[in-house]
């Protein structure tokens, strides 16, 4: 793969995954994002980049309704995932963040459960009973290339693990309740460049059956994993395209500014 | 960049030796030196009390202690031995009923206030509680016994643990709360984002994350009401028989500790002082418990 896919121009654009449409959000009066509207490609990784308070955390918050959690915090709008809208108030949260899950800036294994107990907290907690606990961390763990370094001392509390390590375990996390979108936030922006290059690697890997949708405020990162970038500014989007043309091309002069580090 | 050369204008000031005292240092030392001293020995002044207590206790207390005084039950004046084997159990039987009473009510209204209730009605249950905190102890029995011993037309155990269970409410209330709070909220967000509906994050990763915290301020409340006499002395009143009915009255070791040490009787009273030393010990090992039950909690087995 290229540093910047721009060697596939031809490719139709994938079976959209989630459509968001005039999307806003508010912290109590403050509008934090304005009439967001852009398509989330399946099976491809999304990168949501742009300065700090732009509103990209926020945008990527309410696309599992995480953002109402926030006291104060309200959206509006919608965003329809797989034909459903997820505002819909017959659309309970909770279901909707089993399929749609979330890695966060700051790695946050449960620091009273183990190695183990953290890759199966997402079914522990449901109190979900699984056939055969055991096969699930291995693959899991497998599956985010932590198994042969962990595997001697998963009755270990997970805090036991560098930074780099719990970012991978809490992916794991989210891996174990099989979700079918993932949301990271940031994801390494608390890591060294090994563990971030090792993330990377994974965030690859995993669009082959997820759909992902990155923040970052590393320019470099977005053009290198992503296949789309949106750039936001001030609570607007002001281009959405493939990263290629993003970086290489843009449409809009503000985005240029940006990607060149003119400003931000 | 902006690291260039610092602007070199004024000269820089003549370097003075480390050596050399700066001035104001002495007076610095010296401050420094008397605050370090004076917290030493508020340190220790505090300290002295406790310990005094506890030698005083056991000094009059340990030469009583014997198997008999655990078995028996207590014996008319005038007749040697005797123990308050009677006031021990119930005394343990009244801890029970405060907890079974106290702590559920008082742990889910701490979680309440700390992950539910927002605006006035948390702050008034906030206040409210704050308040009870500091009623005298006596009032609540005045209370219970209005409420709970007129009702029933007897002193009981029952009415004994429902006082005690509203002394240490507020403590567990506010326990639990505080300690809910300093649970960092990415821990919230983690689970909350599994899919994890919001009231088994409360219980499985919030409250468990403080637990070990707040198995420190419920054994504080059961350490006090243990030693509580005067919510009992007009609900559980005083039982000098076995008794683990709780519709009957009961007797605690402090109740019996109360009437031995004001009666006369050179006996009861010596009698008196090692029910003090039962009581103390007994707070002791139900601390000793709690701890390792919370310690073993916070590892995660």
């Amino acid at each position: 793969m290229s540093l910047i896919d721009s060697d596939r121009p031809e490719e139709a654009p994938p079976a959209a995954k989630i459509v968001v449409t005039r999307l806003n959000a508010y912290f109590h009066k403050f509008h934090a994002i304005h009439d967001i509207t852009l398509s989330i490609p399946g099976a491809r990784v999304t990168a949501v980049i742009g300065p700090s308070g732009c509103g990209k955390s926020t945008f990527l918050r309410c696309l599992n309704r995480m953002h109402e959690h926030v006291p104060g915090a309200t959206a509006k709008g919608s965003v329809v995932l797989d034909g459903v809208d997820v505002y819909d108030p017959a659309v309970d949260p909770v279901r909707l963040r089993r399929r749609v899950g979330m890695v966060f800036q700051k790695a946050n294994p449960f620091p009273t459960m183990s190695i183990r107990e953290n890759v199966l907290a997402g079914h522990k907690l449901n109190g979900t009973r699984l056939k055969d606990p055991a096969a699930l961390v291995e693959k899991t763990l497998r599956h985010v290339a932590l198994w042969d370094e962990v595997k001697d001392k998963l009755d270990q509390s997970g805090m036991s693990l560098s930074g780099g390590q719990q970012q991978r375990l809490c992916i794991a996390r989210v891996l174990a309740v099989e979700p079918e979108v993932i949301l990271l936030d940031e994801p390494c922006s608390a890591l060294d460049p090994i563990a971030t290059a090792r993330i990377e690697e994974l965030i690859d890997e995993l669009k082959e059956r997820y759909t992902l949708v990155l923040v970052t405020h590393n320019m470099q990162q977005a053009a290198r994993v992503s296949d789309y970038t949106a750039f936001f500014y001030m609570g607007d989007l002001v281009e959405f395209d493939r990263t290629g043309t993003i970086f290489t091309n843009p449409k809009e002069s503000k985005t240029e500014d940006y990607v060149t580090g003119k400003f931000g | 960049m902006t690291t260039a050369t610092r602007p070199s204008s004024a000269p820089p000031p003549p370097h003075r030796t480390l050596l050399e005292p700066a001035p104001g240092e002495r007076l610095r030392r010296f401050r420094s030196r008397f605050f370090t001293a004076l917290c030493v020995l508020c340190a220790v002044v505090v300290l002295v009390p406790l310990f005094s207590i506890f030698l005083y206790v056991v000094a009059r207390g340990a030469s009583g202690l014997s198997l008999e005084f655990f078995t028996g039950l207590p014996q008319p004046v005038g007749e040697p031995g005797g123990g308050m084997g009677n006031a021990v159990v119930g005394t343990l039987i009244l801890i029970a009923i405060a907890c079974a009473i106290g702590l559920p009510t008082g742990i889910l209204a701490g979680i309440y206030l700390a992950e539910v209730g927002r605006g006035r009605l948390a702050s008034a249950i906030r206040f409210i509680a704050d308040v009870l905190g500091g009623v005298p102890s006596i009032t609540i029995g005045v209370f219970v016994y209005a409420l709970v011993v007129v009702a029933m037309k007897r002193f009981s155990a029952l009415a004994g643990g429902i006082a005690l269970a509203i002394v240490m409410i507020p403590t567990v209330t506010r326990t639990t709360e505080e300690l809910l709070r300093m649970v960092p909220s990415h821990l919230r967000e983690a689970s909350l984002a599994l899919g994890v509906p919001e009231w088994r994050t409360s219980l499985l990763v919030m409250l468990r994350t403080a637990a070990p915290g707040i198995g420190t301020g419920v054994m504080l409340a059961v350490a006090r009401i243990a030693g509580e006499t005067a919510p009992l002395l007009f609900t559980a009143f005083n039982s000098r028989y076995w008794s683990a009915d709780i519709d009957r009255p009961i007797a605690s070791l402090p109740v019996q500790i109360l009437t031995y040490a004001t009666s006369p009787y050179k006996d009861w009273q010596a009698q008196a002082w090692t029910g003090a030393l039962v009581l103390v010990l007994l707070v002791f090992c139900l601390n000793l418990l709690a701890r390792l039950a919370t310690s073993r909690g916070g590892k995660g087995r």
